[in-house]
């Protein structure tokens, strides 16, 4: 693997019984990218961040994230990666405070680190009235911005966020890109996915997932151009037509 | 026939949140009517008021000339509904799900097939399937079949198109029109303003209030500042000039262009390129700009 590369997808196949759900994958994604996964619902995007997350083995194919390798490291993995969904982020039950010093403790950075890193975290997005109330009672965009910060709190080498912006306002949807940036710039790589077209425009590079296969890949300015389209929606669209499955 | 929804003064609130904080709107009989925000807003405490599964603190709703708290027997047989969770029957088949839906309403798949062919054909193949192995976009439309079988005139739709990919979003719009050019009164709610345009008439809700309301086009009319669009491939870059430039309003990335607002006419096309000009070298395009349903959504919010 070379040095630049923080994963390394080469000939990633994931069958269940006789449905491929990743058919043939290649890929590599650049130290500090932002590297948006794209694809319709059913395409196989899911399956194949399990994957790289260590979650899943692969049927066939090599996979390196992180320097590790997802047959024989995939604790390494864990260790190096930060992960946050729309569906799963922190605990509703516990404070702000309380869902970092959770995680954290679980990737076993010592209490005076998480104390000198919440407060740099409570500075930074100014959560002073909010860091000791609920994870229940903050506005969903606060979660969002929150959820983020936890899964980097470990400075990952990594971080997967799938849909990340699902339903969040556009105000907090572009503050939450600002955090993405952000990330990028103190090294860590980003690997996302969306739903909002516009947003694969912010990625540095994006795949475009149909059927299992990865059909389309390159800047969003390349993609646009070689699908003769104005956005990214048109070059989705030109691209999901093609699919054959309606799965 | 009156299938128009009529809502005067709503309280909603739950403990100290306040979900929906006095609001009004009318959707006309045979209309296709958009509520559009994030989540939170209150899009879903509405719809469950307006289909009887929720009691409002205050305020008059009539539903189809209905009142929902009252008169909700008679109310749900004209409604459809379509809520933002999957709440079929995972074990069941797409075709079982279908006809015990049909069932509880006392009729058959086979009575309203016309009424649900635009939406179903496209799943049929599929149908000894169970629902819980379906794909999300599948699911939509098993989901919207069931909503439709018992022939509602009222269809009420609570996000229909979150976590559904930009492609199958745009079928299943085609196919909501073609639903409503059957004379059923929509109302469907959905957080991708984009998806706003497709309506005859909309809300924006944020917060649990309405913050405009009217046509697609007059909502953007609304938009009184001064808006141009910068075309680059410098967005993030010039993204943190612009915010630092006088006269701003504020200054949005939008895939890859960047909306820019200003306080006034005083800040036009030669102050910004000047300014852009000054504090950096990156090769841009600037244009004067018709600000979307998204420039007015943001809008409202920070001002």
């Amino acid at each position: 693997m070379s040095v630049e590369n923080i994963i390394e997808v080469e000939n990633l196949v994931k069958k269940f019984g006789d449905f491929t759900a990743n058919d043939d994958l290649t890929f590599s994604v650049k130290k500090s990218e932002i590297f948006g996964f794209l694809g319709a619902n059913g395409a196989g995007k899911t399956t194949a961040i399990k994957i790289l997350c260590g979650l899943s083995f692969p049927t066939s194919g090599k996979v390196n994230v992180a320097g590790f390798d997802v047959y024989k490291q995939r604790n390494k993995i864990k260790q190096n990666i930060g992960y946050m969904s729309q569906g799963f982020s922190l605990y509703d039950d516990l404070t702000v405070r309380e869902n970092i010093e959770f995680y954290a403790g679980i990737y076993g950075i010592k209490r005076k680190l998480i104390r000198i890193r919440f407060e740099e975290l409570v500075e930074k997005l100014q959560i002073h009235d909010l860091k000791n109330k609920f994870v229940r009672d903050l506005p969903l965009g606060w979660k969002q911005k929150i959820a983020f910060s936890v899964a980097i709190f470990h400075k990952p080498k990594v971080v997967f966020l799938d849909e990340p912006t699902s339903g969040v306002d556009p105000i907090t949807r572009r503050q939450f890109w600002d955090l993405i940036y952000e990330a990028v710039e103190s090294g860590i790589t980003v690997f996302v996915t969306t739903h909002y077209m516009d947003e694969a425009e912010y990625c540095d590079r994006i795949s475009i997932m149909v059927d299992g296969k990865i059909d389309a890949m390159g800047t969003p300015k390349e993609l646009k151009q070689k699908f003769n389209a104005q956005n990214m929606d048109d070059v989705f669209i030109k691209l999901a037509r093609k699919a054959e499955n309606i799965e | 026939m009156n299938n128009s929804i009529e809502i005067q003064n709503l309280f909603k609130s739950y403990k100290k949140v306040k979900a929906l904080d006095n609001l009004s709107l009318r959707v006309e009989n045979g209309g296709f009517y958009g509520l559009v925000g994030p989540d939170g807003a209150g899009k879903t405490t509405l719809m469950r008021i307006l289909t009887s599964l929720l009691l409002p603190d205050s305020g008059d709703v009539l539903v189809g000339g209905l009142d929902p708290v009252k008169e909700y027997k008679n109310l749900r047989l004209k409604l459809g509904y379509m809520p933002g969770r999957f709440s079929l029957y995972q074990d069941l088949t797409v075709e079982e799900n279908l006809k015990f839906f049909a069932q509880v309403f006392g009729t058959t798949i086979e009575e309203n097939y016309h009424l649900i062919a635009p939406v179903y054909s496209q799943i049929e193949p599929f149908k000894k399937r169970r629902a819980g192995k379906l794909s999300g976009g599948m699911k939509q439309k098993l989901a919207l079949s069931c909503a439709l079988v018992h022939k509602p005139e009222i269809l009420i739709l609570d996000e229909p198109t979150t976590g559904v990919d930009a492609v199958s979003r745009r079928e299943f719009w085609e196919m909501l029109k073609e639903i409503r050019a059957k004379g059923i009164t929509i109302l469907v709610s959905t957080p991708y303003m984009e998806e706003a345009e497709l309506c005859d008439t909309i809300s924006l809700m944020f917060d649990g209030k309405i913050i405009d309301s009217g046509t697609p086009d007059e909502i953007t009319s609304h938009f009184k500042d001064p808006i141009f669009i910068v075309k680059t491939d410098y967005v993030r870059e010039l993204l943190k000039i612009v915010r630092e430039m006088p006269g701003l309003k504020s200054v949005n990335s939008f895939g890859q262009t960047l909306h820019i607002v200003t306080k006034s006419e005083k800040f036009g096309i030669i102050e910004i390129s000047q300014f852009i000009k000054t504090n950096c070298e990156y090769a841009f395009e600037l244009e004067p700009y018709s600000a979307s349903i998204e420039d007015c959504f943001i809008d409202h919010i920070i001002s």
